[in-house]
């Protein structure tokens, strides 16, 4: 999972994939019930946090368990320029958001790169906690119980859409659109990044970073423009939160949420960009399956859990890439006519 | 077992039920003739798994009593009852109450525990219209300035039961007091509450010792309570810290009297042992309260589930003793809202705890009983306040 | 501030240092050796808990549930080690942190299910079931002193074990340079199986010395993994001296934050340092790493 192209689709096929994923994505809520569209924009918004995070875990190889608080945080800025009764438009939530989320993750960043590895891990986690104790412990977000927020207006140019205008059953769709148009775009901006001489910087740190180092490269400034960017576009991922949800609560604060994100990507697979995509979609739908069958849905987790880590070496998308590369020896046919015939029977 | 094996048949139901209630909410609007036809949805949103786990059963064996008590109707129509563990998760708490109500369309969500969780299916619920009754969440907010007409609780708000305790200090003259909690929203919500009680007497609190919830680590506040020079220390823990808190304070050797809201003495008493021993709480139940529906309430419950009744089990029951008046005024049809709200509003619930009401922010209105622990019994030694209404401050209900 | 009230306080976070120390040392020796982060750890702390609280509701007695405790730690910690964990040293961080992290809803689901959501109280054994007075109003139980003695005493084994023994030696250099172990030809399967097995012990006697002060409940390990983590980076990865004087620092430092921090409360500059002093743990984490990267005992740069 080393070589840079793997990161990125640079066939045609990956490229259709990805394209035959947001149609499918769009179409959907002309398919499914409400409730279903609330639920996968959940999911997307998970996704774009695990998508964030990818840039520390996946591309560069930093651990982090304080990615959360970026994210809960960014939500929080936005309860507390748009409380309940007085929302502001989007314009100014999404902006403040990000920029919160960045500043925090500059400091955070700053000074957590100073350690490495396990070490690093651990005061990225302290300062999560920290973040999380803010909201927690002070009136500051209303405390425990959390506190409603205006959702951000959705207003273009002076215009503003009020999903209220649209029947009850569809009230869910512009979150989930706004949601699936921002996905799109963090993902193309991570895969363009990844592509530019800065990823390739970033790829070069995680397989050895005093080779980097040698060839002259500041790799301190490197992994910590990374940790910014991933905690800025996590700012995002969060202020979606808040415009999908309106809740905020301290619960979206704490290092359950990154731990929650690494699971994310994992299960999709470290060596993919779609991996986190692919991930965060998978979970949500194996843990709704799983909610209908059994009473124990956190054991199902677990087990999901330790199965992706004991089996799923490379992910979800591992599972996909090993098909293409038969496909490439010649036996792809075979192999999947054989999973078919298995699956059938 | 035989509860597991109703618990899969009822999500057998629910898988057809939830393929059905889909395939309908796309095509046909629900109206009056369809909805009469059904059976009345009764989603159960309470953690089965987790800290509260014990919680979410009793309510729901409550719950389930009662309806089987009216012959499985409820206003004329049969019942289906749709579990959903919310997990304590605040921050799956929106995802889960539209799973009930939009994707199983019940009627009536029944839930929950965990204030956090509590205060985002409050979200949903005021969007979606869908009747409401709490359980026992006792964030204050949601019966005074978020207030919903389609939100009622049958449990208590966290400001009630200690501003019984508060009370009954101030009348017995006590001029200063201690408040210990974690420092956290039901903690201060109670805290206001046991203040405020104690200063309608004139008495007052000198000092608030708190520490992180849910941390246990009480020792640092324990050894500073001797220099406070306080007649009672007041406090506000529940579980698994209530039952580490009351025996630290006894093994302190701390000779102010530690009294509280009840929850620091129900359902851990047990576990508490000798430590909670003549320690005084207050609450709206108690053990040894003699009206004939405790006592046919507690032995159909124990018959049933061959477990012993607590406060939760009432407060559930309570919630679908009111769920059934208002749904009896309405003759089962449960969209004929104004009346169903009218009748509900208008409750009188012969409760296990006594007589109980609404007030105008729809929130139970309750005797706050004094009990005193002994022999592994919260004893009802009187009433520290009489037909306690929560002052639902910021409500523009009613 | 009162003398004794003073002393009372020092002796408060004396005790829980020790008994931090318990389940940080196992979580640093599993780190140091074999390299793996073990977020599971605080289950095992609850699986310690509820196997005293078994034993003395079948017995009676505390006495044979701190054994039980112990040998059931050693062989669970056996068990995990060959069935699980020892195909994950040389894995990446990202999955020890998930497959521990799968461990714990497991752990959790199974208690559930095998023991129930019930609180248990497991009482303190009768002789020592009274309090010592330290000042005129506040008594300390003689069962903390209990735990405070068994805690040095195990501490003093574990120093023993890994000061004086051929195996703590080997154990002692594998967390300074874990390749080592291969370079001797050591049997590196067994000493690591003894690491994983002792580190589980120390956290199920740490659960089961505890019970009689918190109880047992639900997810009771949960509050104590992330300050034992504290711990063990304060101290320095895989250095069990470096757990010992972290634990005790950090047992003071959160004791007397807790005790005077709030007493600053009122202006700007007093609630900064209040709220300052509510995470001291944290803060002082921080500030190691910046000071030193690698701990206070940290060896390896």
């Amino acid at each position: 999972m080393s070589a840079p192209h793997r990161m990125l689709p640079t066939d045609w096929r990956g490229a259709l994939g990805l394209l035959a994923g947001v149609v499918v994505l769009a179409a959907l809520p002309y398919f499914v019930a409400s409730f279903y569209v609330g639920l996968i924009t959940t999911a997307m918004i998970g996704a774009m946090l695990a998508l964030s995070l990818h840039l520390l875990v996946g591309a560069t190889g930093l651990v982090s368990l304080g990615h959360g608080a970026f994210y809960g945080l960014a939500a929080y800025m936005v309860y507390l320029v748009s409380p309940e009764g007085a929302a502001q438009p989007i314009w100014i939530t999404l902006p403040v958001a990000m920029l919160s989320a960045g500043l925090a993750a500059l400091v955070v960043g700053a000074l957590s790169l100073r350690a490495r590895g396990f070490f690093f891990l651990m005061v990225t986690l302290a300062f999560g906690q920290m973040i999380f104790f803010v909201f927690h412990d002070t009136k500051l977000g209303g405390g425990t119980d959390g506190a409603y927020l205006a959702k951000p207006l959705l207003s273009v140019a002076g215009l503003t859409f009020d999903p209220t205008s649209l029947p009850r059953s569809k009230r869910s769709w512009p979150a989930y659109y706004v949601a699936l148009g921002q996905l799109v775009v963090t993902y193309l901006l991570l895969a363009l990044l990844l592509r530019s001489l800065f990823g390739r910087v970033l790829e070069g740190i995680r397989v050895n970073e005093h080779r980097m180092l040698a060839l002259g490269f500041a790799t301190y400034r490197y992994k910590l423009a990374a940790f910014v960017i991933a905690g800025t576009l996590a700012g995002a991922a969060g202020h979606m939160w808040a415009l999908h949800s309106g809740f905020v609560n301290p619960e979206i604060v704490g290092w359950h949420k990154s731990a929650e994100a690494l699971l994310y990507i994992l299960l999709g697979g470290l060596g993919s960009l779609a991996g986190p995509v692919v991930g965060a979609l998978a979970f949500t739908a194996l843990g709704e399956v799983a909610q209908q069958f059994t009473e124990s849905k956190l054991l199902v987790e677990g087990l999901i859990v330790l199965a992706a880590v004991l089996v799923l070496r490379e992910g979800l998308t591992g599972l996909f890439r090993r098909t293409s590369r038969m496909e490439d020896f010649g036996e792809g046919d075979d192999a999947r006519a054989d999973e078919t015939e298995r699956s059938n029977g | 077992m035989s509860k597991n094996k109703g618990r899969a048949l009822s999500r057998r139901e629910l898988l057809v039920g939830a393929g059905a209630a889909s395939a309908a909410a796309m095509t046909i609007p629900t109206g009056w003739a369809i909805a009469k036809a059904a059976p009345l949805k009764v989603g159960l949103m309470l953690p089965y798994s987790g800290t509260y786990a014990k919680l979410g059963e009793n309510i729901t064996s409550a719950v389930e009593l009662l309806i089987a008590e009216k012959g499985g109707k409820l206003g004329g129509r049969a019942v289906e009852i749709v579990k959903l563990d919310d997990e304590s998760k605040p921050d799956k708490a929106q995802e889960n109450a539209q799973r009930l109500t939009k994707r199983d369309n019940v009627d009536v969500l029944i839930g929950t525990v965990h204030s956090g969780v509590q205060m985002g299916i409050h979200k949903v619920v005021r969007e979606t219209g869908t009747l409401t009754i709490i359980p026992n969440a006792g964030a204050n907010a949601v019966t005074r300035a978020l207030c919903a007409k389609n939100v009622f609780r049958t449990s208590f708000s966290n400001w009630q039961p200690a501003h019984g305790m508060g009370l009954a200090l101030g009348k017995r003259g006590v001029k200063k007091a201690a408040w210990i909690t974690w420092d956290y929203a039901a903690g201060a919500e109670a805290g206001v509450g046991f203040k405020e009680g104690l200063e309608k007497h004139g008495g007052q609190v000198v000092k608030n010792l708190t520490l992180k919830f849910p941390e246990t680590n009480f020792q640092p506040l324990l050894a500073q309570i001797a220099d406070l020079g306080v007649e009672y220390v007041g406090s506000f823990f529940a579980g698994g810290g209530a039952v580490q808190f009351v025996k630290e304070y006894k093994a302190a050797g701390i000779k102010v009297p530690l009294c509280g809201s009840g929850f620091l003495t129900e359902g851990v008493l047990a576990a508490q042992g000798a430590a909670a021993e003549g320690i005084e709480t207050a609450l709206h139940y108690g053990d040894g309260i003699d009206n004939p529906k405790n006592i046919a309430f507690r032995k159909a419950f124990k018959d049933k589930f061959a477990r012993e009744a607590d406060v939760y089990a009432v407060q559930g029951y309570d919630a679908a003793q009111l769920l059934a008046i208002g749904l009896e005024a309405v003759k089962g049809e449960i969209d004929n809202e104004a009346n169903l709200y009218k009748a509900m509003r208008a409750a009188k619930i012969d409760s296990p705890r006594g007589a109980v009401s609404m007030s105008p922010s729809q929130e139970v209105v309750h005797n706050i009983y004094l009990r005193r622990a002994e022999k592994g019994q919260n004893k009802v030694i009187g009433i520290a306040a009489e037909n306690l209404a929560d002052p639902g401050t910021g409500c523009k209900l009613g | 501030m009162h003398f004794a009230g003073f002393v009372a306080q020092l002796l408060n976070g004396f005790q829980y240092g020790l008994l931090l120390f318990l389940i940080a040392s196992g979580l640093t020796l599993i780190f140091g050796v074999l390299g793996v982060i073990n977020l599971a750890h605080g289950s095992l702390f609850m699986i310690g808990a509820y196997a005293a609280f078994v034993v003395v509701k079948a017995t009676g007695s505390l006495w044979l549930g701190l054994p039980v405790a112990m040998l059931g730690g050693l062989l669970l910690g056996a068990v995990l080690e060959r069935v699980l964990f020892r195909y994950f040293y040389a894995r990446e961080h990202l999955d020890q942190v998930l497959l521990t992290f799968a461990l714990i809803l497991i752990f959790e689901e199974a208690r559930a299910l095998f023991i129930g959501n019930d609180f248990h109280a497991v009482p303190v054994p009768a002789i020592l079931d009274f309090s010592i007075p330290i000042t005129a109003g506040f008594s300390y139980s003689a069962y903390r002193f209990l735990v405070i003695a068994v805690c040095l005493a195990l501490a003093g084994g574990l120093f023993w074990w890994i000061e004086r023994t051929r195996m703590g030696a080997i154990v002692r250099a594998a967390a300074e340079k874990p390749e080592i172990v291969n370079i001797l030809g050591i049997d590196a399967a067994r000493v690591h199986l003894a690491v994983f097995a002792v580190g589980t012990a120390l956290a199920t006697v740490a659960g089961a010395l505890a019970a009689p002060l918190t109880s047992v409940y639900p997810n009771m390990g949960d509050g104590l993994l992330i300050i034992s983590f504290v711990v063990v980076v304060i101290g320095g990865l895989g250095s069990v001296t470096g757990a010992f004087w972290s634990a005790l620092l950090i047992g003071l430092i959160d004791t007397l934050g807790k005790a005077y921090g709030p007493s600053f409360q009122g202006t700007a500059l007093g609630n900064a340092v209040a709220a300052l002093a509510a995470m001291a743990v944290y803060v002082l984490m921080v500030a190691v790493l910046l000071w030193r990267p690698t701990g206070l005992f940290g060896q390896r740069p």
